[in-house]
């Protein structure tokens, strides 16, 4: 997590980079000029570094409204001869896919890069989205690296491969490649780029004329690349030679199946097939291995993409191929708990479906949890008493003194002062949080980015059919420009009548406080006239209101004088995310006068901690009474505000 | 001193809440083997993850040879909890009767807990519990020494510090503080990161028993 190694200028030195720091610095290395996204886990970081380090490598870098204006911007740096990365995770591919289905076609001009992360097990997503598949859509080729110095690599390669099809390439990361980190040797920085210039004979056009043509370039780049594959040196067999059992692997799944091989004692029966370029398949040197083996057995992550389109090789090849068995997704042998493609792959799944597949018993895991204790050694005695010690799992919650925990807690309260079955529509942010325990359990919808104003929007249109529930869409500030405009201008045109809430806390929070337009600040850190949301809205003709949610008496009333309205609104609940507010503000002590606190004999049912459950309001068994742990209070004071007791003092705020 | 662990592979877990910067430490101790000439893989996640979540990190030590960044199960060698519970759950799957285990005693209660709907073990039995299951448990309160370095939030590296002060790990301290210095571009940050550090080596090195 140091830029230091990303902007060191000494060829060879070995560092330790993020997965997304080696792909910063494979563009850097790649003479990239313009790098451009939305921020996303599990790639955020790509663009942040790349921004920090403009001035200083002469590129141009920004955060985009969105993926597919990431990707527009990327493509236009492409045809005036720029090399270009756009960064984005699956679901910025889908809002980018109509784009990138017609660039595919125009072909591009310098090295056009795709870097797209996917999140197996979605640890910072809504979903496990494989972006091969659009990819295949999209006829555009995709490189997959196995570890953090290969992202390096491959995206160097991406940008020449790229270059020389005329064609956007993919570089597909897993966020075991994302925010893994692993030593990476430094390679050289080239020299400053040349003018941009689009040139006078330069066309990048789709013709409704002559889709044909267009569509037999796309095939024919795509059968080039394939052929380049063979040379590929991502692409390379591990293994004794003629091996009758088979792994054909990408991604870190390759190195968790080298791993169980090696821990099934394998190594000499079974060749590794590691593939660096997965579509289009570099068919020959598949098809070389294919021939001599048996049994294959697939390790990737979450669809089984390679699996399909290796069986489909195999299935056109079977006079040479000869007869064979397949293990993967497909057949139920490589899989979690959760079933076939259903979160990440590790070295155990790996080692279970190996075993299973060679005919061997699985190894016992030495883990205590299997032996507990001193009855493990003795499996006479059946099985081992449960450990007595539990382990609570933690739910995700909303940050101490986050705002968004007084905006749930004023909507909460105001619809059920209204009494009319009002409820929630959700988004994509930290306050996605909403759906749970932390948010009250408000959101009663919840899908991708946007969807809280057009679901709002269309129940609402229900009117005319007799509905006449109460709606609130919840969405944030960066999102809201994101994807809720085009949304809001529908609502007005269309007559909806609902509460739209904007959570303002002044940054994009959930993937690590990048900027947005509403900041003043660009990717780059220069400084730039801020778009208001009030402005935007003000500009649609819908009206408007603004509050701080850390005021939740007020807010409450607000949430419950609008929702009377029964008419289109936007409130604007404003207030800085805690994280970054505990950087730059000397924090209020926020703590529990023991005096007036009366317990459990008060009758607030522990309100603060309980009820309201910020993470900071905890109880204090010994005492019976409340406490705030001031190692994590951000000293907001919103508890002071809901203690009947007024027994939480707040001391030195403003 | 303990004795060196010699493995091919070394894997050392660093588990946490999200928030208490698990992968700050991480960075420290794969920056410096590094620095050592040392080949590494770390796995962990960040996002939503940092929202009060159960966190991990996996370091994984080599001598050059490349593998993936997560550790199967049962084969941790070194886990250095930022939490005590955290400690546990980590254990129970990634530990073995050889796991040495560095721990800060500072609880951190999830939400259920808060709202009384389950308990939070006490820290006897949690240390009773996890004393049975590892080779070796070090634990002392990391927050209160990283009050004394000027913030209770820099635990992680106290914890880092005392994980850098048994010697299990065949990385130099100058290593680990030339990470630390690198991390660190502002000054106030790099000298509290270092302090922290210091104190978490002494720390270790007092509670006298390795």
């Amino acid at each position: 997590m140091s830029i230091t190694g990303v902007r060191t200028d000494q060829p060879g030195q070995a560092v330790l980079l993020t997965g997304n720091e080696a792909v910063a610095r494979g563009a850097l290395e790649a003479g990239v000029g313009f790098a451009s996204s939305y921020p996303g886990s599990p790639t955020a970081e790509v663009l942040s570094i790349l921004g920090r380090l403009a001035a200083e490598f002469n590129l141009y870098a920004e955060w985009s409204i969105n993926e597919i204006v990431a990707l527009e911007g990327a493509a236009a740096a492409s045809f005036a001869g720029v090399r270009a990365l756009a960064v984005m995770k699956p679901d910025g591919l889908n809002v980018a896919a109509d784009f990138l289905t017609t660039l595919s076609m125009s072909g591009t001009g310098s090295g056009l890069v795709i870097f797209v992360g996917d999140d197996p097990h979605a640890h910072s997503s809504i979903k496990e989205e494989d972006s091969r598949y659009l990819a295949r859509l999209a006829h555009v080729p995709v490189l997959e690296p196995a570890t953090v110095a290969e992202a390096k690599e491959m995206v160097k390669a991406a940008f020449e491969l790229s270059e020389t099809l005329q064609h956007p390439v993919i570089v597909r990361g897993v966020t075991r490649i994302c925010h893994a980190s692993g030593k990476v040797t430094l390679g050289e920085l080239p020299p400053r780029k040349k003018k941009p210039f689009f040139g006078k004979d330069q066309r990048f056009l789709t013709d409704p004329g002559a889709v044909a043509i267009y569509h037999q370039r796309q095939e024919e780049k795509l059968r080039r690349a394939a052929e380049m594959g063979e040379e590929m040196p991502f692409n390379r067999y591990e293994g004794p030679a003629g091996a009758e059992l088979l792994v054909i692997g990408c991604g870190p799944a390759f190195l968790y199946a080298r791993e169980a091989v090696e821990i099934l004692g394998l190594t000499d029966r079974a060749g590794l097939l590691k593939l660096g370029l997965t579509w289009p398949l570099p068919e020959k040197l598949v098809l070389g291995r294919l021939r001599s083996a048996k049994k294959v057995i697939f390790a990737e992550e979450i669809e089984p993409v390679l699996e399909e389109n290796v069986i489909s090789l195999a299935a056109r090849h079977w006079p040479a191929v000869g007869k064979l068995s397949f293990y993967g997704k497909s057949s139920g042998h490589v899989a979690g708990p959760g079933g076939p493609g259903i979160g990440e792959l590790n070295v155990d799944i790996m080692v279970k479906a190996l075993a299973a597949v060679a005919g061997l018993p699985v190894p016992e895991p030495a883990a205590p949890e299997l032996i507990a204790g001193e009855g493990a050694a003795s499996p006479a005695q059946g099985p081992p008493p449960f450990a007595p010690v539990p382990v609570i799992d933690r739910e995700l919650a909303f940050c101490p003194g986050c705002p968004h925990r007084a905006s749930f807690w004023a909507v909460r309260a105001a619809l059920e002062l209204d009494g009319r079955h009002g409820f929630v529509t959700g988004d994509i942010g930290c306050y996605t949080l909403g759906l749970g325990r932390t948010g009250y359990y408000l959101l009663r919808t919840a899908h991708c980015m946007g969807a809280s104003v057009g679901v709002a929007s269309g129940l609402s249109k229900l009117a005319r059919l007799g509905f006449s529930q109460p709606v609130v869409a919840m969405i944030g500030d960066s999102t809201f420009f994101h994807a809720a405009v085009p949304a809001l201008i529908d609502a007005r045109y269309n007559q909806a009548r609902f509460l739209c809430v904007v959570l303002d806390n002044g940054t994009t929070a959930m993937t690590g406080h990048q900027p947005h337009p509403g900041m003043g600040v660009n990717a780059m850190g220069e400084k730039v006239p801020a778009v208001a949301i009030e402005e935007v809205v003000a500009g649609l003709g819908i009206p408007f209101t603004i509050q701080d949610p850390y005021d939740i008496k007020t807010t409450t009333r607000v949430v419950y004088d609008l929702l009377q309205q029964n008419r289109l609104h936007v409130l604007v609940l404003r207030r800085e995310c805690a994280l970054v507010a505990a950087r730059k503000t000397k924090k209020a002590r926020v703590y529990v006068d023991q005096e007036r606190c009366l317990g459990d004999a008060c009758g607030c049912m522990r309100f603060c901690s309980r009820v309201f459950s910020c993470p900071a309001c905890i109880w204090d068994a010994g005492a019976g009474k409340a406490r705030i742990d001031e190692t994590i209070c951000t000293g907001c004071g919103v508890c002071a505000a809901n203690c009947p007791q007024q027994a939480i003092i707040v001391e030195g705020v403003e | 001193m303990a004795e060196q662990i010699t493995d091919q592979t070394i894997n050392v877990i660093i588990a946490g809440v999200g928030g208490q910067g698990n992968v700050l430490a991480s960075q420290i101790v794969a920056g410096a083997a590094v620095k050592e000439g040392l080949t590494v893989a770390v796995g962990e996640t960040f996002g939503a993850s940092q929202r009060g979540g159960s966190v991990m990190s996996h370091v994984r030590i080599t001598r050059g040879r490349e593998i993936g960044p997560l550790i199967p199960r049962g084969k941790a060698d070194l886990v250095a909890a930022l939490e005590p519970m955290e400690c546990l759950r980590v254990l129970r799957v990634f530990g073995n009767k050889e796991t040495r285990v560095i721990m800060n005693e500072h609880p951190n209660y999830p939400i259920s807990v808060l709202q009384g709907s389950t308990a939070y073990p006490s820290l006897d039995d949690l240390k009773a519990e996890i004393g049975k299951l590892a080779r070796l448990i070090l634990s002392f309160a990391a927050t209160d020494v990283a009050r004394q370095a000027g913030s209770p939030v820099a635990a992680n590296v106290v914890l880092t510090g005392a994980l850098a002060g048994t010697g299990l790990l065949p990385i130099t301290l100058d290593s680990y503080r030339r990470t630390i210095t690198e991390l660190f571009t502002d000054q106030a940050a790099r000298e509290l990161n270092l302090k922290a550090f210091d104190l978490g080596v002494r720390e270790i090195r007092d509670l006298n028993k390795i």
